[in-house]
């Protein structure tokens, strides 16, 4: 300590760190961790609030929905189509060969119950929400959904088969809690 | 050099070809780094640069807080638990705006005092300290209006004595009060315009303190000599020296900020602004911000309506005049033997009439408040043109520089050869 008045580096020598490059770089990561310290809380308060997380997911009654019909339910601020598959939309489904779609996945990685499609209502291109949950929707040349903004093509496992969608609806997370009760997400 | 490039000492040849054609960095340079500060700056030069951290604190924790804010009167109440509750660090970042405020102030205050002490008001700082006062009458103005965002008891009944001041103005009293709020109460039109101009009014006080800070670079700042600098042998340039002590004050303020915000966050507020507004009943004991309470007291030291509210204004008013108000040549109290002791009489006034305005207006407080009214304008208005008459200043040092540099007669000790050689141009 006698000597800090001095040069830092004694004589002779002048490679190797000096006490001034310690203090230089201990101080710059001491404000570097405490900007991050203070810029994390601003970051992390645009992330989805405690409200928000509690609301993130739903339960559904699928009693009331006959077969060949959909339902549209909201799930985190989107649509989900859940539709009861008739025993015909499920054979269209199980029999398309998977290795000439876009997106390859078999209709069983797809489903839990064969006869309850639940997919995420949003066309992988660009956000629009696709036709085909009522009746007199146009469902596309594959009996699924059309989307009107840019023209995909879904099938009745909500698989891509035409048009500029990359992937194939998303399928949420859910389990079945019971035969005709299920919870989204 | 009427066209062409401008001069650039940069040596990176990036920022040297941004620099030619707009010299932003050259002007940083010459403003925040060569700009050449009085050496003898004591920490009461800090607060400046605290009130500035301050505003962009202010801005920014007001920014992520107005994300998650709803104004309405059905709903910022709840919006404001919310950031409490759910948002994610939600509590601390209002937390931090909220004691902001107070801290703002604090530094503020500190601030003004120090320019009344210095005499920094006086030619030819004069505009300087007018774009000052401008500064303080915005901060406050956003101040009131950010206290009525919550939508507590006190909110709604600040707002609505606040507003009330204005019903004192004679044949359009009422008129321009209903103006205000947008209806006949406080009410929804009335949290929407305050919202409104809540987030305007910071981004004005931006402005003005970069007018309040490009006329001081003009002037040069004062110091606690209160005599210009005759030389660089007086000055030191603002960084790293003035950079590095700023730094450190600011350290110092951080540490007393945080421990509010941290350990007693609610301390400087009013339990009565976390029940929601109601419009039907009034909080039995109604009191501002500690930061209005000197102008509280003065609003009711006077028994006729439009007097008070025209005295509180006028405290406000009479800092304008100020320059001219004070006769004295001499800007530091250090050498004004008399003006020193007014000077802290005026002090210790402030904090009586900010103990009175946090009492209620009755028995001794009135006395109070009454007496220290009369002071207050007493000291602007009449002892200081007098006192610059009357009173014979200590002898001025002839430079900053000189009673460090000059051997004192006393100890005789003569400063070291690695100081700068004096040469008094005196």
């Amino acid at each position: 300590m006698a000597d800090i008045t001095h040069s830092d580096k004694p004589a002779g020598e002048d490679t190797g760190p000096t006490r001034r490059d310690f203090l230089y770089l201990t101080t710059a990561a001491f404000g570097a961790i405490g900007t991050l310290g203070f810029v994390w809380p601003f970051v992390d308060s645009m992330n989805p609030a405690a409200d928000t997380l509690a609301l993130s997911s739903i339960d559904v009654d699928l009693s009331p929905i006959a077969a060949g019909q959909s339902i549209t339910v909201t799930w985190r601020g989107k649509p989900v189509f859940i539709r009861h598959r008739t025993p015909g939309e499920i054979l269209a489904a199980e029999e398309t060969p998977v290795d000439e779609l876009r997106d390859a996945q078999t209709d069983e990685e797809r489903v839990e119950k064969p006869e309850w499609l639940i997919v995420v209502g949003i066309c992988t291109h660009l956000g629009c929400v696709p036709l085909g949950q009522k009746p007199t929707d146009p469902r596309g040349d594959y009996g699924g959904w059309f989307c009107p903004c840019h023209g995909s093509h879904y099938d009745t496992s909500g698989r891509i088969r035409k048009g500029p969608a990359p992937q194939n609806l998303h399928v949420p997370e859910y389990v079945f809690l019971d035969d005709t009760d299920v919870r989204i997400g | 050099m009427a066209h062409g490039l401008a001069n650039s000492s940069m040596k990176n040849p990036v920022l040297r070809w941004v620099d030619e054609r707009l010299p932003v960095l050259t002007l940083l340079h010459k403003e925040y780094a060569a700009y050449p500060t009085p050496r003898n700056f004591n920490y009461f030069w800090n607060f400046g640069a605290l009130a500035m951290v301050m505003l962009m604190v202010m801005i920014v924790t007001g920014i992520f807080l107005s994300m998650q804010y709803t104004a309405h009167v059905d709903h910022a109440f709840d919006s404001v638990e919310r950031i409490m509750r759910d948002v994610n660090y939600g509590w601390l970042i209002r937390y931090i705006h909220m004691n902001g405020a107070s801290f703002f102030f604090i530094a503020v205050f500190v601030h003004i005092f120090r320019g009344l002490y210095y005499g920094s008001y006086k030619k030819p700082r004069e505009l300087l300290w007018i774009l000052g006062v401008v500064i303080l009458l915005l901060m406050m103005a956003t101040a009131f209006m950010g206290y009525v965002l919550p939508w507590g008891q006190m909110s709604f009944w600040g707002a609505t004595v606040i507003t009330n001041l204005f019903s004192a103005i004679p044949a359009f009293g009422d008129q321009i009060v209903m103006w205000l709020w947008g209806g006949f109460s406080v009410d929804n039109p009335t949290l929407n315009r305050f919202f409104s101009l809540h987030y305007l009014l910071p981004f004005v006080i931006v402005g003005v303190v970069f007018l309040h800070v490009a006329a001081l670079h003009i002037t040069g700042s004062n110091n606690p000599l209160g005599i210009e600098p005759k030389g660089p042998q007086d000055t030191l340039p603002f960084h790293p020296y003035y950079t590095i002590k700023d730094t450190f004050g600011l350290g110092v303020f951080l540490i007393f900020y945080a421990l509010f915000v941290f350990f007693a966050p609610n301390y400087l507020g009013h339990p009565d602004n976390y029940i929601p507004a109601n419009p039907l009943v009034t909080p039995a004991h109604i009191v501002p911000e500690w930061y209005f309470l000197p102008f509280y007291a003065i609003l009711r030291a006077v028994p006729d309506k439009l007097l008070g509210v025209i005295l509180m204004f006028g405290s406000i008013a009479v800092l304008f005049i100020l320059p001219w108000l004070d006769t004295s040549k001499v800007r530091s109290a250090r050498f004004r033997p008399i003006y020193k002791w007014f000077f802290w009489v005026l002090v210790i006034d402030c904090f009586v009439l900010g103990w009175c305005g946090a009492n209620p207006p009755e028995g001794i407080f009135v006395v109070l408040a009454r007496l220290g009214t009369l002071y207050y304008f007493f000291h602007f208005l009449i002892l200081l043109p007098i006192l610059g008459k009357l009173e014979r200043p200590l002898p001025l040092p002839k430079s900053i520089s000189e009673p460090v540099l000059s051997p004192s007669p006393g100890g005789g000790r003569v400063a070291s050869g690695a100081t700068a050689k004096p040469m008094d141009k005196a």
